[in-house]
């Protein structure tokens, strides 16, 4: 199991905990990540609103450096795995548009002949490392802890971009918490949008949508939330105290990248999945699961 | 083929609240649709359910209703899919909308937003062209297929946190006209619709993409109407700084710096660059605040190339 490795942007600004737990999980697992050092941004669907052949462009390059190694793909963000995933279909089903992408990138020699796939951590986890597997290497059982899945818009729509989960009926996280031990909560804001992207723009409207899901997970009695996105987790992690203030209540939630949850199970230490990072303490949730076994 | 339908029943008038009923169903045919299902039940148990639907071959935009947690069209949703997907059919009327009886809503503010975005065309003054050029049929990206069965409106993520919002389905209808070549108020509309309310306040979720039955894709109708304001010059809205700070980010650097993006976006409204102060501070103190400046990525080269090409090409 080897990947060219795609951080995205997050991991490596303000989510450093994100790529930290996510290299020391796939190393646990038997994931070979080699890491895409010069990738450029997806551009996180912002560029495509700027220009959309320049941001088709970018990716393609990202996708030719993946091609050149013979790897697929594989992204710990899901906004990153949305708009890759978005760009590289439109690459591999529109010849049109890869002749003219191809045609940008020509000066420097450079050139995306449409082979590459783009997965998901969680998809690797579910579909190439198996739930089995997993099962068998969780050290430190996460029962008793109930957890809420947020999946984020861009890892289950537009679903014919993406294709594991349905998009409005999901499985892939509730199955992956339930191989780690941990409790499920099912609740009606788990497929929907954290606010993110309009948080520098209209930060009530982003804090409603924040907030509205994390308030609806803990009524349902979460202990913590886990998501996919690191944008997802901004908004939930690092907006919560003012979605909180904004709805007039003490949210409390701790939220979970998918590499650290998963990384908990496997034995991972609080301070090898970074959880001090957090804005929210994970305290709460921590106190809610055994030590880890040998 | 024995089905479990639950339909959402509510009268404003004499019910407290809505309330689901059962009814259990001897479907006849596996091709029978949710809205045959809806006919049977009022015919055979309950003459009492109210909804709407006229077509019954998803043409006319009258039955969009939400079946099993998701916008469809009851005419176009076979009752066999459901029953393999859920086990049973749950049926509720539209979200975000006023319910008039069961399934039936209120559709008098999605009209009015639709009226609202000017939904016809105000021709140039000099009208030599008359006939839409065949070349420009493409140009629409599909929002001319839209039934106006608000299913998207239902579904969209900022409608609900912002009753206000245009929504999807009149920002569609309102790139159609942007669109079109003969439209002489162009920029006007352009201008209109970066206001409260408008193009900048979608939050791309996709959600309307999902749910649309005739694939107008709302969303990237959206998308397009912002790359028209920016290509008209109206770049003085937050939204358009959003675009504009984030792609000489990535050009200079070749990936995005979270820490000089908010204080670009704010820079220089010093109210704004004093909210975002404490939350930067306690982000610093958790180690979440990236370093100001990054090292650009190898091969920045290329991107900052890819970049300036486009730049002259305009
Ligand atoms: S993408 Fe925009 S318009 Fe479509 S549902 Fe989401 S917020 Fe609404
Ligand atoms: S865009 Fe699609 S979902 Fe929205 S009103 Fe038109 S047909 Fe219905
Ligand atoms: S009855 Fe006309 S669209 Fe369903």
């Amino acid at each position: 199991m080897k990947y060219a490795f795609y951080t995205g942007c997050a991991a490596k600004g303000a989510c450093p905990e994100l790529y930290q737990s996510a290299v020391k999980v796939a190393k646990l697992l038997g994931i070979e990540l080699d890491e895409m050092t010069s990738a450029a941004c997806c551009g996180a669907g912002v560029v495509r609103e700027g220009d959309a052949d320049l941001s088709l462009a970018i990716n393609a390059r990202t996708f030719a450096q993946a091609e050149a190694k013979g790897l697929p793909v594989l992204t710990i963000c899901g906004t990153c795995q949305g708009v890759l995933a978005n760009a590289n279909k439109t690459l591999k089903e529109d010849p049109a548009a890869r002749d003219r992408v191809n045609a940008m990138l020509a000066p420097d020699g450079i050139a995306y002949r449409g082979t590459v796939d783009v997965k998901h951590f969680l998809w690797v986890l579910i579909q190439d490392v198996g739930l089995s597997k997993l099962r068998q290497a969780v050290k430190r059982s996460l029962a008793g802890l109930r957890v809420a899945p947020f999946y984020g818009c861009y890892i289950l729509r537009p679903s014919k971009d993406l294709g594991l989960d349905d998009p409005n009926n999901p499985t892939s996280l509730e199955e992956l918490i339930t191989a780690l031990g941990g409790e499920r909560i099912d609740y009606s804001g788990r497929i929907k949008c954290c606010g993110f992207p309009l948080v520098l723009e209209n930060e009530p409207m982003a804090l409603a949508m924040g907030g509205n899901a994390t308030a609806e997970a803990k009524g349902e009695g979460a202990d913590c939330m886990v998501t996919p996105c690191p944008l997802c987790h901004m908004s939930l992690d690092i907006y919560q105290e003012r979605a909180g203030r904004q709805r007039g209540e003490r949210l409390d939630m701790p939220v979970f990248h998918l590499p650290q949850l998963v990384g908990l199970a496997l034995g991972l230490s609080e301070q090898d999945l970074g959880l001090s990072r957090h804005m929210v303490p994970v305290t709460k949730a921590m106190g809610k699961i055994a030590s880890p076994t040998s | 083929m024995r089905a479990t339908v639950q339909v959402q029943k509510f009268n404003p008038e004499t019910d407290a609240a809505p309330r689901l009923r059962e009814y259990q169903l001897d479907v006849a045919w596996r091709g029978n649709t949710v809205l045959d299902a809806l006919f049977q039940i009022k015919h055979e148990l309950d003459g009492s359910l109210t909804f709407r639907a006229s077509c019954r071959s998803a043409i006319c935009g009258s039955c969009p209703m939400v079946i099993n947690g998701r916008e469809r069209l009851a005419c176009q949703t076979l009752v066999a899919d459901e029953i393999d997907r859920c086990g049973r059919i749950e049926v509720r009327p539209l979200r975000q909308m006023r319910v008039i009886k069961d399934l039936a809503v209120e559709l008098d503010p999605f009209w009015g937003k639709v009226r609202a975005i000017t939904p016809y065309l105000t021709p140039k003054p000099n009208r030599d062209a008359v006939a839409l050029p065949q070349d420009v049929e493409g140009g629409f990206h599909n929002v001319d297929a839209c039934i106006m069965c608000g299913a998207c409106v239902s579904a969209c993520s900022s409608l609900e946190v912002s009753p206000g919002f245009l929504g999807p389905a009149a920002l569609a209808k309102a790139y159609r006209f942007v669109a079109d070549p003969r439209e002489g108020r162009t920029r006007d509309r352009l201008e209109s619709l970066g206001g409260e309310h408008g193009i900048w306040d979608c939050v791309r979720c996709n959600f309307c993409v999902e749910v649309c039955p005739k694939d107008v894709k709302p969303m990237e109708a959206i998308i397009r109407l912002r790359r028209e304001a920016l290509r008209e010059g109206l770049t003085d809205h937050p939204g358009a700084r959003h675009i504009t700070t984030f792609m000489a980010i990535v050009r200079r650097e070749g990936r995005l710096n979270e820490a000089r993006m908010p204080v670009a976006m704010v820079w220089p409204n010093l109210r704004r660059m004093l909210a975002i102060v404490p939350l930067g501070i306690r982000m610093f103190l958790k180690g979440k605040v990236p370093a100001w400046f990054h090292r650009p990525i190898p091969g920045i080269r290329e991107i900052r190339r890819l970049f300036d090409a486009r730049e002259t090409s305009k």
